[in-house]
């Protein structure tokens, strides 16, 4: 049984990591980098007051 | 018009700018501290025994508690005021300057990324005790814990610390559980504190030993300065971030207070000072089956609990650092859908794998009490600093901690009491961590500033500090 956990969790984390790199290869072409590096400490304030989830 | 902002059905973006979500209450920053914290009473705390016997580790347990205390009420104050991710390093760059900013940050991606990886060495290590298979090795586990908590943090920082909330109380529970199950209101019918821990081996090295165990003593609350790394994330930081982390700390003080006494009282100090896992052996020395499966599962949830809380904060102070241009820019990108510094959560994780790979336990978990001390030092210094450049009444805080200055100066004493102990122990490597800040202070100094947009860097809409 352990061992097959074992192989299961190597399976697991190749999964979730080829995930992710999908993912940050796919945001990084849909949008520019201007708008992902855009965060400003100095503004949380304003952003707080009109958040949406 | 941005692409973000054309697609914003999916994507919650303010004007043309991505920002970190403010989605966290109290319990999510009590989440984060503590998650980060109880592993070290599942395991770590008790090699103070070795370094000086049953009663240093009890001793060292409230002498450490004040420094903490210290640490969380200085903490609550500066950053109530400094609400910003990256927690002591945007307290450092507004109060001291950058190159103290610089250093503080990388204090905290070491601390927090190596004591992730001793986490993940932690849980792969108990499993692989429990299986007791000829062949398994922890690899696997390792892999999964970093990279599955590495794919939480990246989805989302409402759901990270809201599965550290669960898995911590878990953990937490079952403390008490054990606790009240070992009958602490009477002694030789399951504890024999008397008998284990008498006159004559009570400090078996005497006081020189006491010093000497305030090296490990520190992993009774190791990390529940990093509750501040949310502060760009919770809805109210100036009532959330001392409601949470002070709370916290009283949970934490309990659960070593119990944990000392249930595990001091059930094994011998010689004993109690190399085990790696106290409380999994106190679940089986109680002789209930049920106790030990649930120490045993605690065990493991503590440690990813610290691992998830730690890839949470190692990621926010590594992503500061590219917002302020002190490191390329380009690792202060924010997911648009999720949220989440993804870049930073990303670069970190091959780091942490290479590290719990290569590493053993020892060091890792050395440099992680390294890091964090000299980030204590800094923080006595830095309180005194930003109450006198601006006094109470000058700007408004959402928490004013008591009795200054004398918190500052009892966190500088301990501090300094803990160097020379971890000097004991590990002094070359003490050494080293001194002399690989000094170089990269260098490197910040002459060579990365000019990248930095001086003017940007401070944000906080204070007065001009008095003498200024």
């Amino acid at each position: 049984m352990w061992m097959g956990l074992s192989y299961v969790c190597w399976g697991i984390s190749a999964v979730l990591a080829l995930w992710m790199l999908y993912d940050w290869f796919k945001v990084d072409t849909t949008y520019s980098e201007e708008t992902l590096t855009s965060s400003r400490e100095g503004e949380l304030e304003a952003v707080s007051e009109t958040h949406r989830i | 018009m941005t692409a973000a902002v054309e697609t914003g059905k999916t994507t919650t973006i303010h004007g043309d700018r991505v920002s970190l979500l403010r989605v966290l209450g109290p319990a999510h920053v009590w989440a984060l501290g503590v998650g980060i914290v109880l592993v070290g009473e599942f395991t770590g705390w008790n090699f103070s025994a070795d370094k000086g016997g049953a009663l240093a580790a009890l001793i060292v347990c409230w002498i450490v508690g004040l420094l903490y205390t210290s640490v969380a009420m200085i903490d609550s104050e500066v950053t109530s005021t400094v609400a910003a991710a990256g927690g002591q390093y945007a307290q450092a760059k507004h109060i001291v300057g950058p190159l103290m900013a610089f250093n503080v940050a990388l204090f905290l991606v070491f601390a927090y990324t190596m004591l992730e990886v001793s986490d993940a060495i932690l849980l792969g290590d108990t499993i692989v005790a429990k299986a007791g298979v000829e062949g398994l090795t922890h690899n696997s586990f390792i892999a999964a814990t970093i990279v599955v908590l590495a794919w939480l943090n990246y989805r989302g920082v409402l759901m990270t610390l809201n599965v550290n909330f669960v898995i911590t109380a878990i953990a937490y529970v079952s403390i008490v559980i054990l606790f009240f199950s070992v009958s602490p209101w009477t002694q030789g019918a399951v504890l024999k504190l008397n008998e284990l821990v008498t006159p004559g081996n009570a400090l078996p090295y005497g006081w020189i030993g006491v010093i000497a165990a305030f090296q490990f003593g520190i992993w009774y609350y190791l990390g529940i300065e990093g509750t501040t790394q949310a502060a760009e994330e919770v809805r109210s930081p100036a009532r959330s971030l001392p409601y949470g982390t002070m709370a916290g700390m009283i949970t934490l003080l309990i659960a070593a207070a119990m944990t000392w006494y249930v595990c001091a009282s059930m094994m011998p100090w010689e004993y109690l000072g190399i085990t790696y896992y106290p409380l999994w052996d106190a679940g089986k020395l109680s002789g209930s089956p049920l106790l030990e499966e649930l120490l045993f599962v605690a065990t493991l949830l503590s440690a990813l609990a610290s691992a998830n809380g730690c890839i949470n904060d190692a990621a926010r102070a590594w992503f500061s650092l590219g917002r302020d241009r002190y490191l390329p820019s380009w690792f202060s990108a924010v997911h648009p859908k999720y949220r989440t510094p993804y870049r930073s959560i990303l670069f970190l994780l091959p780091i942490a794998l290479a590290f719990a790979f290569i590493a053993d336990l020892n060091q890792a978990i050395t440099f992680s009490i390294l890091s964090g001390v000299l980030q204590y030092t800094f923080m006595s210094i830095n309180i005194m600093m930003f109450r006198k450049k601006w006094p109470l009444g000058t700007i408004r805080r959402g928490y004013t901690h008591p009795f200054h200055p004398l918190p500052a100066i009892v966190l500088f004493c301990l501090c300094v009491v803990t160097f020379f102990a971890i000097f004991l122990g590990f002094g070359s490597q003490l050494i080293a961590m001194t002399i690989f800040y000094f170089l990269i202070s260098l490197w910040f100094h002459f060579y990365r500033y000019k990248f930095v947009r001086r003017g940007d860097q401070f944000t906080m809409p204070w007065p001009k500090p008095q003498g200024y």
